[in-house]
């Protein structure tokens, strides 16, 4: 096996392991534990086994094929910088679930915390080593989306909420941004992976599309990686639990961004393009930051605008454009990983201990907590950059790059902003350690402070040991892996002159490190008076700008929605119809149409007889249509010209289908209106009636002018393939029943569920509707005295059991003609239905529900089951699913005859018609019952024998 | 006949139309069915029209045949509308005997009270 095979399943690994903590919660919260950690211990275990080949230089690569047609692969890559950035996720995440295990509270749902976790970590993970730049979309949006839930863990903190939501807004949209860049770098470099778009620099930066893809995925990495102006999500996101804020924002997720830099920097970096928005956005981003950091006396606040700030500071890096400013920027990724996390979890262990993270009420911590102290404090020194730790290694690379740089002719600009970033990062990183530890020993703490037991500190303990030794000893422990992913980022070549060790000797960078931390100590030395100015000094408050910002776009959509859906159904038909007519007045508009092709049937005295009879029918329908009874039966006329019409044009089966159907819908829609007032009152003014016409022409003639204009015209059909396969390749000569039962069996299938959800969804809607208030109303429902008194009369209950038996005939025969001539399952199910509908109107329904024999939801059932089961069946002949199969039988009276496995299909369909239709008048009828409506059990209500038998006693 | 045709499809449409866009839930129902019949139509002349020529294949001899796709696809579209219809039907049916009202928007003094108004109405009725 390839090494590289083992990639897709390390991605997946994360995803799958985020099942058992849900599980393994239940036995316990150690368990819960082990389990997420083995899921990671699992995936880190793999990339150590990939890790040797990548270390040599290799770039290992696995493909699944997923959407070929869309370029969608499932490919992963692992090359340098890939398997730093895997190595940080797993190896971090590590210490998060050890450090999240003790951190947690007994109330917090911990099963829910790890499973977010994984899946967090499963996303991130996955950007790393996608190859396939639609893949790394997927993870890139999935890490928005854990995100959120990791931010939100909290659910009864406000501010934990509005947190997650901002930072989903923000980062959600530059994933949007992220993508439509994406899909333009793919389309420049013709492929979707990034090891073929890697290879096209020069086509891509010399493309006209290359600002515009430039921008938008810049603004996917600015907002990923909280740069200015985005950057206000970050601090609110630290409402989340402190585990989440040392694992998204400070080592992982908000590092996306700046992998995402690093990816693309063969390919988009070296243009004054981007060097001016990129090196200027970190640039603006490291000194705001820093300052803002300063004075925040939230303890994770300040650390939040920390990691702005050395965000900043590694977009600043990448944004330069030389190796030499990639070497630093990578090398600085491990520092800040390692210093910025353990900070983040010494925050959280005071927090824990003393139940307070304002700076203001503590300090005198170092006797009370001296292991955390000594924790916080060397990680802090390594943030301000002091020798001997690794900070401080990163530090001078920055520097010395910031150094050589020339911002618009300016060779002093960038040193000094640099040098005062950094120097606020030594003030805020000293204010940290001597606000909180140094000093005086209180007495108001809110909770007695103590160090932690061990599993607490380990984690943050086992990061700070790094942080010496890489100070220390920079080339043995993080020279190879620097070399290897830096070599990945800048696309290989000839490495940049560095080194990594401690004396440089006395170079521009030493001096402007010295001035830092000088002037650092200084401004910290002055911080009460700058505290009292920087709190009276005005500001815009990011969050009240983002708020009401959100606010102006609901209240827009909110009117939009207002204005076009308000609760009247009548005006957004109305804005539907007019605006469906208005754009297919524009295509029309803009595509012209060619000459009439076709030569007019001519008019024949019958057409014009029944055109006139449907105009005159709906014009009286409209005037009439305030009396529904009237109305109903004006519909019925306008339904009997279009069998008619079907007829006269050649469609017998549809004729047939149109008149079934008919006669079951106006029985329905009778049955319903007795219970429905039988007037429509007047209450449209005029204007609405003329407004209403208005519209009503304008779609009617639209819809006529279309229909006129593709009558007039040939058309390319594939009903010759129907025609000339229909009797050899189905077994039928009616084209259209082959076509229902064979050719397109499939959407036919498709349609009888449909009829039987409908059916099932009028016996659900009932059912609840005779449990609700509705059941009350209807149980002191007084009828309108009968017209008739005779409700089942002797003719009729005479007449429909001697034609019972006939309409099933005339069923059977349409059924079984029906792949021969007009006719099949659906007409044949209606013909059914209207046989039986016949008997419960005649003999009321009592009579009727006692001689029936199966239920009408089985019915549908059973048709579904074995239309299915005649398209399985075409399996085991190894054929597709429905492909019929016919042959021909002789029985001796009878001449020969042909059976077909689609008269089965057929026979599935007649019997969920059958059911649908019965199912739903069945449900209308429950209704009149349980309205007090007397059944009778006898099925005449006046029984001449009875008479006669009683007259005889 | 096609601008007969044509012109029963413009003139179904625009009856549909009219009623749909009424304030009661038995005229828009009528009135949807009234575009059902409209489309069906509109969706079978789309094979262009023919007389005398059903798509049934005679053996013997060699025929021109109407288009039978849409008219296999309309049977089915017929069969579907009568479900819709249904559905809405029953629908309506039920919004009129839960509220004793069967127009079709909702006013916004429905939206913002129409709980606490049923309600009472309820009560009413128990009183009764």
């Amino acid at each position: 096996m390839n090494t590289g095979d083992l990639l897709p399943i390390m991605a997946l690994v994360p995803f799958l392991g985020a099942l058992l903590p849900g599980l393994m919660i239940r036995a316990g919260r150690d368990a819960c534990a082990w389990a997420t950690a083995s899921a990671t211990a699992l995936a880190f275990v793999m990339l150590m086994v990939m890790a040797p080949s990548v270390m040599r230089g290799e770039v290992l690569q696995a493909q699944i094929e997923w959407l070929p047609a869309l370029g969608l692969s499932a490919s992963f890559f692992l090359d340098g910088l890939g398997l730093l950035f895997a190595a940080m996720i797993l190896g971090v995440g590590l210490l998060i679930i050890l450090y999240a295990r003790f951190y947690l509270s007994g109330e917090d749902p911990m099963g829910q915390f790890y499973t977010y976790l994984l899946l967090f970590q499963g996303a991130m993970l996955g950007i790393v080593v996608s190859d396939n730049i639609l893949l790394l979309l997927i993870f890139w949006e999935l890490t928005s989306l854990s995100s959120f839930l990791l931010i939100g863990y909290w659910k009864h903190l406000p501010e934990g909420r509005q947190g997650a939501r901002m930072a989903l807004a923000v980062t959600g949209s530059g994933g949007l941004a992220l993508i439509g860049g994406m899909l333009i770098l793919g389309n420049i470099a013709g492929s979707y992976d990034l090891t073929v778009i890697l290879t096209q620099g020069d086509a891509i930066r010399a493309s006209e599309w290359y600002l515009p893809a430039l921008i938008l995925i810049l603004l996917g990495a600015f907002t990923k990686s909280a740069q200015f102006p985005f950057h206000f999500w970050l601090p609110h996101a630290m409402a989340a639990p402190t585990p989440v804020s040392a694992y998204l924002h400070s080592a992982t997720m908000v590092k996306a961004g700046v992998f995402l830099l690093a990816r693309m920097w063969p390919v988009l970096a070296g243009t004054p393009e981007w060097f001016y928005i990129v090196a200027t956005t970190g640039l603006v981003t490291m000194v705001l930051g820093a300052l803002i950091a300063l004075f925040k006396d939230d303890l994770k606040a300040l650390l939040a605008f920390s990691t702005v700030s050395h965000l900043g500071l590694l977009t600043m890096l990448l944004g330069l454009g030389t190796k030499f400013g990639v070497v630093a920027a990578v090398f600085h990724v491990i520092n800040h990983l390692t210093f910025k996390a353990a900070l983040f979890m010494s925050a959280g262990i005071v927090d824990h201990e003393t139940h307070t993270r304002d700076i203001k009420r503590l300090g005198g911590l170092r006797t009370l907590m001296p292991i955390t102290t000594a924790i916080a404090s060397l990680a802090a020194l390594s943030m301000a950059g002091i020798p001997f730790l690794n900070g401080f290694l990163s530090k001078e690379m920055m520097l010395d790059a910031a150094e050589k740089t020339v911002w618009w002719e300016n060779p002093l600009i960038v040193p000094v902003l640099a040098t005062l970033g950094a120097l606020l990062s030594v003030a805020y990183s000293f204010r940290f350690i001597i606000h909180t530890f140094f000093g005086p020993v209180r007495d108001d703490y809110p909770a007695k402070p103590h160090d932690p037991g061990f599993g607490l500190w380990a984690a943050p303990a086992f990061l700070v040991v790094l942080v010496v030794l890489i100070g220390i000893f920079p080339k043995t422990v993080a020279g190879p892996l620097v070399a290897v992913a830096s070599d990945a980022a800048y696309g290989g070549g000839k490495a940049p002159y560095y080194s990594l060790k401690l004396w440089h000797g006395w170079v521009p960078a030493l001096y402007m490190s010295i001035v830092a931390v000088v002037g650092g100590l200084i401004l910290l030395a002055l911080h009460r008076p700058l505290d009292w100015l920087w709190l009276r000094t005005p500001r815009p408050e990011a969050k009240t700008i983002f708020e009401g910002l959100v606010e102006r776009i609901a209240a827009l959509c909110g009117w939009i929605a207002r204005g076009t859906h308000d609760g009247s159904i009548t005006r957004y038909l109305a804005i539907f119809a007019v605006s469906t007519v208005g754009l297919g007045y524009v295509a029309w508009a803009g595509g012209g149409m060619g000459a009439a092709t076709r030569e007019p049937l001519p008019l024949t005295p019958v057409g014009v007889v029944g055109w006139v009879l449907l105009v005159a029918a709906t014009g009286y329908l409209l005037a009439i249509h305030h009396n529904r009874f009237r109305a109903l039966v004006v519909v019925s006329i306008i339904g009997l010209m279009i069998s008619f019409g079907f007829v006269y044009f050649s469609a017998a089966d549809l004729a047939l289908t149109q008149i079934s159907v008919e006669t079951v819908t106006i029985l329905l829609l009778l049955l319903a209106l007795h219970f429905l007032p039988k007037e429509t009152p007047r209450e449209s003014p005029a204007w609405i009636k003329a407004r209403d016409g208005a519209i009503a022409i304008g779609t009617g003639g639209a819809v006529g002018m279309l229909a006129y204009a593709f009558l007039l015209r040939d058309v390319d059909t594939i009903s010759d393939y129907h025609i000339a396969n229909s009797y050899s390749g189905g077994g039928g000569t009616n084209v259209v029943n082959v076509i229902l039962v064979d050719f397109r069996g499939y959407d036919t299938y498709g349609e009888i569920i449909v009829l039987g959800i409908a059916g099932l969804t009028i016996f659900a809607l009932m059912e609840s509707l005779l449990n609700g208030a509705a059941s009350r109303r209807l149980r002191n429902w007084t009828f309108a005295p009968d017209r008739v008194r005779d409700r089942h009369p002797l003719m009729m209950v005479v007449a429909t059991r001697f034609l019972l038996p006939i309409t099933c005939m005339v069923g059977a025969y349409i059924f079984l003609r029906g792949h021969n001539q007009p006719g099949g399952g659906f007409v044949a199910g209606l013909i059914f239905s209207i046989g039986l509908l016949m008997q419960y109107m005649a003999s009321g329904f009592a009579w009727a529900e006692n001689r029936q024999r199966i239920q009408y939801h089985s019915m549908i059932g059973l048709g579904c089951i074995i239309a299915l089961a005649t398209g399985v069946g075409a399996w085991f002949n190894g054929m597709p699913f429905l492909t019929s199969a016919f042959g021909y039988v002789h029985l001796p009276p009878i001449e020969e005859f042909e059976l077909a496995t689609a008269l089965f299909f057929d026979l599935g369909v007649f019997l969920a018609v059958l059911g649908a239709v019965m199912l739903t008048l069945y449900s209308l009828s429950r209704i009149a019952r349980h309205a007090g409506a007397t059944t009778n059990k006898e099925p005449l209500d006046y029984d001449p024998s009875r008479r006669i038998a009683r007259e005889a006693r | 006949m096609e601008m007969l045709v044509a012109s029963g499809i413009g003139v179904l449409t625009a009856g549909g139309m009219y009623l749909v866009l009424r304030l009661r839930a038995f005229p828009v129902v009528l009135g949807l069915a009234m575009l059902s019949y409209a489309v069906n139509v509109f969706l079978f002349s789309s094979g262009r029209l023919a007389t005398g020529m059903p798509p049934v294949l005679n053996k013997y001899a060699e025929l021109d045949y109407a288009d039978p796709l849409p008219q296999a696809l309309v049977l089915t579209a017929i069969v579907i509308s009568f479900g819709m219809t249904a559905v809405l039907v029953m629908i309506a049916l039920g919004s009129y005997l839960e509220s004793t009202d069967d127009s079709v928007n909702v006013t916004p003094a429905d939206a913002d009270g129409g709980a606490a108004a049923s309600g009472e109405d309820r009560d009413g009725e128990d009183a009764r």
